[in-house]
């Protein structure tokens, strides 16, 4: 849209001093009333916040145990109510008035690899991996019937009466006649094929609480959001484990939850299993993300964790992520063997997810490296 | 940009116009003006006054407008202020279907603006008021120093929730003890002894029964405590803390005017928080009834359609003002016009004959007119929101649960209501007076949190006293509780302390 140049405005001044003081270059005493506004998003219709940094002065207000409040919909006592999304400022000045908007997901990912400057990823070295792809991109005069285009046939058939003087606006029949069929054609292309599976494996030993879970979540949200920009093909397979490991649908895969001890192998065992049987390195892009609060069963099968990880996955993975969320239990050992184990090898990235403010950073630490 | 409204919308906005007022809505002129986005964020984040005082919150807060629509996640349909003349701003890029709901909703808020009585106090000029304070501003930075003033406009800022909100409306509460009161009080006290009643006995030796010495101790003692809280200051717990602290902090001229102004524009704003239910649920109501009782063709239904149920939408167990609004307003309107009210319905409790009750009474929209001039949402959620209406809207109670989620705890009608009062008093703010400024004999300025069951959220309060001892200057102290128990957190410039105190039981 073409625009007078603009005059400096009054708002260009404040939103320059709200910079500075974001960036720590001035009022250094403000630092700490910095957030990072928090990365929530939900599939299909939902409140999405985007990364903001905001400043909030002190105040006197209400602390945590403000968590109460009144809501409307269906459920039992006891049931649980999701966690509001923070849209932020919706509303605050007068009679000012906000609406939700829908975004796909591409656009989401969009935002989200903005924000976070995430690179592109480059698909392993498949490109001779080609794929057909039928694509409908023309029109044509014959065809079958199951492919006729209504509204171009309507369009030529009126055409057609209004050029030879049949039509009646008065009663307005169209009659297509054969000629002016029209017919849907495709075009059958080659693209490189670009296939990516995702595992997520989680601890879900009795350690690993609500809130545990609801960061791997949204972690996971993202993470898919993220991979799906990416690649054509992408397929999610979810594991959980505590002291043994099943394969489980997604909708158990965040909210079971059992009790008991860790054994992060089995895990990876079952993890190998899976790429083994249905994805195979040539084809695709596989990568396994593992979630747990960082305690294992014993210092034995850490040591075997970390010969699996060696020798089985990681020659199948592009890179294997591992994500420590902090719970009140957890030791967070297994991120310190991870590191002494791979420190310096790139196909392992580790990151600890203190809280909700915590996920942006690891998903730029897993997303980060564009492979 | 502002753009002189084209004569299509011109039309449209004096249809609308000339149909509210037969509905019998009744508001100040009111100008419409076509912005931009750009623009209209830009008056957003000043709250709806371009002309304010200059200051980063602002900033913020428009980064906020402008990332969230260009990312597409939301936009501001609609801003309006309340002054006489009304002005409300329209978004250039609306559809046409959108700027229709749009002016019968501004109108529906402009009514609110004019005839409750919660924004009667209200500056109506407060466009030149704002635009006065953002000069008086600009000068004090420039003789001050741009950073000085800044830093103490947002000391002023973590104060600002420290007003009185229902101060404006009881003119000549707040008089300041007077200051020749010491030595009234001083010769009260010489005076003591004397004033210590006696029942009169009719012999000496019959006194020490008539008038137990203990008794007359005590009563002493009474006596005693009594000039003892008037000798305090303030006498009574000062509610507006900015305001006596723009009276008796020992500030500098222009930083008085700068809590003045803080303090002014709280107070401006203080109504529509008072009444967001009430006003969003009225201005909606109008918007639909006007829209599908008069202004809407028939090819614009759709878009009516989507539009009014984005305004209404709450994601899964969330409320939404709006839709609790409107939909308390239609409920009250139901109710006045099938005679659902009074002892008779209340005593009935016959469900068939409850479903079925209608005396055709049909006087609902006179009550919700009468209902908008004197209600605020707390008075009106109190006295509106029924049982029926909690059960039938599916309204519950969420808390934390054993593992850290939100869960519903219950449905229970009582607890519902006494959470959504919980959460409206006071504007959603803890009450926080100013009980001693002269506590401990040192003028030290003790405030007093009346807690209530939630406690302040602790490094907030903590930083909170900071900006406090800034402006007074001498040691600042705030009593509040702790999970129940007494506690007093203090600052003195340098440090930070916290003690136990023992009340809790027989505080008043």
């Amino acid at each position: 849209m073409a625009r007078e140049v603009p005059v400096a405005r009054r708002i260009d001044q404040d939103v320059g001093r709200f910079r500075r003081i974001v960036r720590g270059q001035v009022r250094r005493n403000l630092k700490k009333y910095i957030t990072q506004g928090e990365l929530l998003g939900k599939v299909g219709k939902g409140v999405v916040s985007i990364p903001l940094p905001q400043i909030r002065l002190p105040r006197f207000t209400f602390g945590e145990n403000r968590e109460s409040g009144v809501g409307m919909g269906e459920g039992g006592e006891g049931d649980p109510v999701p966690r509001q999304g923070g849209a932020g400022g919706a509303g605050e000045a007068p009679g000012e008035h906000v609406l939700e908007v829908d975004v796909t997901l591409p656009e989401l990912a969009e935002i989200l690899g903005e924000e976070l400057r995430l690179p592109a990823i480059k698909p392993r070295g498949r490109e001779h991996v080609l794929a057909d792809v039928r694509r409908y991109r023309g029109i044509r005069r014959t065809g079958p019937e199951s492919l006729r285009h209504f509204r171009r046939t309507f369009r030529t058939a009126l055409r057609r009466q209004v050029s030879s003087g049949t039509y009646d606006p008065d009663r307005p029949f169209v009659v297509p006649r054969r000629e002016d069929r029209r017919y849907r054609s495709w075009r059958i292309t080659e693209v490189p094929q670009s296939n990516a599976a995702v595992i997520y494996m989680m601890d879900v030993s009795g350690s690993m609480g609500t809130e545990q879970k609801e960061i791997v979540r949204i972690e996971a949200f993202w993470i898919d959001t993220w991979l799906r920009s990416q690649y054509r093909n992408l397929e999610v397979r979810y594991i959980v484990h505590d002291a043994a490991a099943r394969e489980v649908d997604r909708h158990s895969f965040f909210h079971l939850r059992e009790s008991g001890g860790t054994k992060i192998s089995s895990a990876y065992e079952l993890c190998v299993k899976v790429i083994e049987e249905r994805y195979s390195p040539l084809e695709w892009n596989v990568y396994p993300f593992h979630f747990s609060d960082g305690d294992n069963w014993s210092g034995g099968d850490t040591r075997y964790c970390m010969a699996l990880l060696r020798e089985r996955l990681l020659p199948r993975a592009n890179v294997f992520s591992y994500g420590q969320v902090k719970s009140a239990y957890g030791s967070g050992q297994f991120k310190v063997d991870l590191d002494n184990e791979f420190g310096a090898d790139d196909r392992v990235l580790t990151s600890e997810i203190p809280d909700r403010e915590g996920i942006l950073p690891s998903i730029r630490t897993f997303l980060g490296t564009g492979r | 940009m502002t753009v002189a409204l084209p004569s299509e919308l011109r039309s449209l906005r004096d249809r609308l116009r000339r149909w509210a007022e037969e509905y019998g809505l009744d508001f100040n002129e009111t100008f419409f003006e076509l912005l931009d986005h750009d623009a209209l964020h830009e008056v957003a984040a000043y709250g709806g006054f371009p002309t304010r005082y200059p200051h980063w919150r602002f900033g913020m807060q428009y980064e906020q407008l402008r990332k969230t629509y260009a990312y597409g996640l939301q936009k501001i349909y609609e801003l309006v202020i309340n002054s006489d003349p009304c002005y409300a701003y329209l978004m250039r890029s609306n559809s046409m279907t959108d700027q229709k709901i749009v002016i019968a909703h501004v109108y529906g808020h402009a009514d609110f603006f004019k005839n409750n009585l919660w924004f009667g106090p209200t500056h109506r000029k407060m466009i030149d008021q704002m635009a006065n304070h953002g000069t008086r501003i600009r000068r004090s930075a420039d003789r001050h120093g741009a950073e000085k003033v800044e830093r103490f406009l947002d000391d002023a800022l973590s104060l600002e929730n420290l007003v009185d909100p229902y101060g404006p409306y009881r003119p000549g509460a707040r008089k300041p003890p007077a200051e020749s009161d010491a030595d009234r009080l001083d010769e009260e006290e010489r005076h003591l002894e004397e004033k210590v009643p006696r029942l009169k006995s009719r012999a000496d030796y019959l006194d020490r029964y008539v008038n137990p010495p203990e008794e007359l101790e005590k009563e002493r003692r009474r006596l005693e405590k009594a000039l003892e809280r008037q000798r305090r200051f303030p006498a009574s717990p000062q509610r507006d803390v900015l305001l006596f602290l723009q009276e008796h902090a020992p500030l500098s001229s222009w930083q008085k005017d700068v809590l003045g102004i803080v303090r002014a524009e709280a107070l401006y704003f203080a109504p529509q928080a008072m009444t967001k239910v009430m006003n969003e649920g009225w201005a909606t109501y109008w918007h639909s009834t006007l829209l599908t009782e008069k202004a809407l063709e028939d090819d614009e239904l759709l878009d009516y359609a989507d539009a009014h149920s984005a305004t209404l939408s709450a994601a899964p167990g969330s409320l939404n003002p709006y839709k609790l609004g409107l939909e308390l307003w239609r409920d009250v309107e139901n109710r006045w016009n099938r005679g659902r009210f009074g002892p008779e319905y209340a005593r009935c409790d016959d469900w068939s004959v409850r479903r079925s009750w209608d005396t055709r009474a049909g006087i609902g929209r006179r009550k919700i007119f009468e209902v908008r001039r004197a209600y605020n949402d707390v008075t009106f959620i109190d006295e509106f929101l029924t049982e029926d209406f909690a059960r039938e809207r599916r309204l519950f109670v969420y808390g934390k649960g054993s593992d850290g989620g939100l869960v519903i705890e219950t449905r229970d009608f009582e607890k519902v209501k006494a959470t959504l009062l919980r959460d409206l008093t006071n504007l959603g703010n803890p009450v926080v007076a100013v009980e001693d400024a002269n506590h401990r004999n040192r003028g030290e300025l003790l405030l007093r949190h009346q807690w209530d069951g939630l406690d302040l959220k602790a490094d907030y309060a903590r930083d909170t006293l900071e900006a406090l001892q800034r402006i007074w200057k001498r040691p600042v102290h705030v009593a509040t509780k702790v999970e129940g128990r007494g506690r007093v957190m203090s600052f003195d410039g340098d440090r930070h302390s916290s003690e136990e105190t023992r009340e809790g039981e027989g505080e008043s």
